[in-house]
């Protein structure tokens, strides 16, 4: 008990540097992009945060499998936590994407290729949480959102592909021709670690904070049912 | 062998209820074409709008009626008490999805073969080999993740809301490619522009057909 708080202090610690580091970073060490302007410094928040959105949904793939596989609800509690933390980014994700599509296409929302991928992504995962809350019993919602779990992720690399072709067959904006400047490589980079270090802290407390609710539920259950 | 002879049996059961009471059919076939008519007010009416958008109609109107019919596969099962007869006889999970599967292709493209001439006919379209292999394939993917969900749908709280929720976002790829490759059918391309659209399509249903055949047995367990 003791040992994982210490860890998750220095989680806490860690993710609190690091993104203090990337704060500095993006507003004050990288040089501004040539064509884009100052706007394009949201770059380095975009890409980690749906880089972590992408790792957090294939752990829910992961968890899923596991939890069918073993039946022990510390796979259910892990793949629902990071079903929960993979929602938030993603909406991040579309919010960043939009705030940068407004100067650079004109539009907030564009039906690009990798932006209708991740609503569509989102809504496989928000009917992840809604199957589980309309099962009747919490055992059957958790293998239900399971299955959502295992078939949602099975079905990004279709959706994105299906995109992709529906959209390249208009000219597409080029974000990005030829590599990142070393600067910008570094500044992306602490961001990537910064943003994964935040999802663990993220997806560990989440998860405690589950454990809890079932120790409190179990206890409660234990309590009436010694009181009658 | 007794696998096959187990999974017709139960298609034939779901064909055979649908023959006698002739409810599902027709109401299903009814809300396609009301769907269809609606959407010309949707568009106005005029030839060139209409040519646009006809495949976008087409898809919309058979994903809904989609999910109007798997919701209704599961429903009788469960009301009827059937489903527990079909868990007790001594046949794998694996036959109940694939004969459920079976059951509902059949319904769908009954309903598709009756919908397709009509919609052709309304909006002054020419019916071809193309479109009617891209409705198949297309048809094969829906139920194949559609009858994993309806299962999985009928067990929950509002048993007809959670299916559209889940099946619409999973099947968006097939869509896409279906009103990709019909829009292409419908003004007379050639098989070779269509057949990437027709490889996704293919890809989805192989891959959906062999994750649901898998999983299936944990949808229905209890």
């Amino acid at each position: 008990m003791k040992q994982s708080h210490v860890f998750r202090s220095g989680l806490l610690g860690l993710s609190f540097i690091l993104l203090v580091v990337a704060l500095y970073l993006i507003f004050i060490y990288v040089p501004t992009e040539k064509t884009m302007g100052i706007v394009q410094r949201i770059f380095y928040f975009h890409v980690p945060v749906a880089w972590v959105a992408f790792l957090a949904f294939f752990i829910v793939f992961l968890g899923s499998i596991l939890y069918l596989w073993k039946r022990q609800s510390k796979w259910d509690v892990i793949a629902s936590s990071s079903a929960e933390v993979g929602i938030v980014f993603t909406t991040l994700v579309l919010i960043t994407g939009s705030i940068w599509a407004k100067p650079i296409w004109g539009v907030w929302w564009t039906w690009d290729a990798r932006l209708t991928t991740s609503l569509v992504l989102w809504l496989i995962y928000v009917a992840y949480l809604i199957v589980r809350s309309y099962a009747t019993e919490e055992q059957r919602g958790a293998r239900f959102a399971a299955i959502v779990g295992i078939v949602g992720f099975i079905d990004v690399p279709i959706v994105a592909l299906a995109i992709t072709l529906w959209r390249t067959q208009h000219p597409g904006p080029v974000i990005f021709q030829g590599g990142l400047a070393p600067p910008m490589l570094l500044t992306l980079l602490v961001c990537l670690a910064a943003f994964t270090t935040l999802y663990c802290l993220l997806l560990i407390q989440r998860v405690s904070m589950k454990n809890d609710e079932g120790e409190i539920k179990r206890l409660k259950e234990l309590c009436s049912w010694g009181c009658d | 062998m007794s696998f096959w002879r187990n999974v017709i049996a139960i298609t034939w059961k779901d064909a055979l209820s649908q023959m006698r009471t002739k409810e599902l059919v027709s109401s299903v076939l009814v809300f396609t074409l009301l769907v269809i008519v609606i959407f010309n007010f949707a568009f106005g009416a005029s030839q060139e709008t209409m040519r646009l958008v006809a495949p976008g109609i087409l898809w919309v109107t058979f994903a809904f009626a989609g999910v109007l019919s798997l919701n209704h596969s599961f429903i009788l099962e469960k009301e009827e008490g059937c489903l527990e007869g079909l868990m007790v006889c001594p046949i794998s999970r694996e036959v109940i999805y694939v004969g459920k599967m079976l059951g509902s292709l059949l319904f769908m493209l009954i309903i598709e073969a009756i919908a397709l001439p009509i919609f052709a006919f309304l909006f002054n379209l020419i019916l071809s080999l193309q479109l009617v292999v891209i409705t198949v394939l297309t048809t094969v993917g829906f139920v194949a993740v559609g009858t994993l969900f309806s299962a999985l749908a009928v067990n929950t709280r509002a048993r007809e809301m959670v299916l559209p929720i889940l099946f619409l976002p999973i099947v968006v790829p097939i869509i896409i490619c279906a009103v990709r490759a019909s829009g292409l059918a419908l003004s007379g391309e050639p098989w070779g522009s269509l057949s990437s659209w027709l490889q996704i399509i293919g890809a989805f249903d192989v891959i959906f057909l062999v994750v649901s055949f898998l999983i299936f047995a944990f949808v229905i367990e209890e």
